[in-house]
């Protein structure tokens, strides 16, 4: 079993997502959501860090947070998977565990 | 008569994750029933707020973003977006929603009221305000 990791703020502001992905473990899995999302998106300055981790872990971005702040799903870095909140719930029943960095 | 002030407001949040972005609006949209000289300033995660296609239908929250359209309207047509914060976030000012305001010194033309300025430009502009809002 395995952990699902949690990023609800943007990369932008705080560390969050740095964190994370130094310290969630090969093969986890890391759900965007909220702010979070922000670090979904190609061609930013935070872009290269998800689309490398894409290759370690499992990645998601919670959708209807990405339609609330415009963020076209044409605009997502390739190997992030788009969830709706059923799909959220889901990856909470698969995992072993939650870890949300605030 | 009254001294008219120069007032800037500075936005560095981005729209839902938090309450500021709103807030902001609120003020500002307040404050320009006072026919004062009013400035909105858009840097770091704030320039996420004036993205186009918002739809909050999924998450459950007010759509605030229609709003920023209606600035115009209270003669708001300053709006200042700094280039490197749009740089850093892989945007340009093609995916910000178009705002705009009549001038009526020039037969009421509808012109564009975002700026994309650099921080040196941002530099100068906060320098010379009366008063700043911080959100």
């Amino acid at each position: 079993m395995t952990i699902l990791h949690i990023i609800n703020k943007s990369p932008f502001e705080k560390n969050s997502l740095d964190t994370c992905l130094r310290l969630a473990k090969r093969g986890s899995a890391i759900l965007l959501i909220e702010d979070g999302i922000y670090a979904a998106q190609k061609n930013t300055a935070v872009g290269n860090k998800l689309a490398a981790a894409a290759a370690t872990h499992s990645l998601y971005a919670l959708a209807p947070d990405l339609d609330a702040r415009g963020i076209g799903k044409d605009k997502i870095i390739d190997g992030i998977s788009l969830v709706d909140y059923d799909g959220f719930v889901q990856l909470t029943t698969e995992t072993s565990g939650v870890q949300s960095w605030l | 008569m009254a001294v008219i002030k120069k007032f800037l407001y500075v936005n560095r949040k981005a729209p839902h994750g938090s309450i500021f972005a709103l807030e902001s609006l609120e003020v500002v949209l307040i404050g320009a029933a006072f026919d004062q000289d009013v400035a909105l300033a858009f840097i770091d995660d704030g320039v996420y707020q004036l993205m186009r296609n918002q739809d909050t239908s999924g998450i459950g929250t007010k759509n605030f973003s229609a709003t920023y359209k209606a600035l115009g309207d209270y003669d708001i047509s300053k709006i200042y977006v700094e280039k490197e914060s749009l740089d850093l976030r892989g945007l340009s000012k093609d995916n910000l929603m178009p705002l705009t305001w009549e001038d009526e010194d020039d037969d009421w033309a509808e012109k564009d009221s975002i700026q994309v300025v650099s921080s040196t430009e941002l530099a100068e502009i906060i320098d010379n305000q009366d008063v700043i809002f911080s959100f």
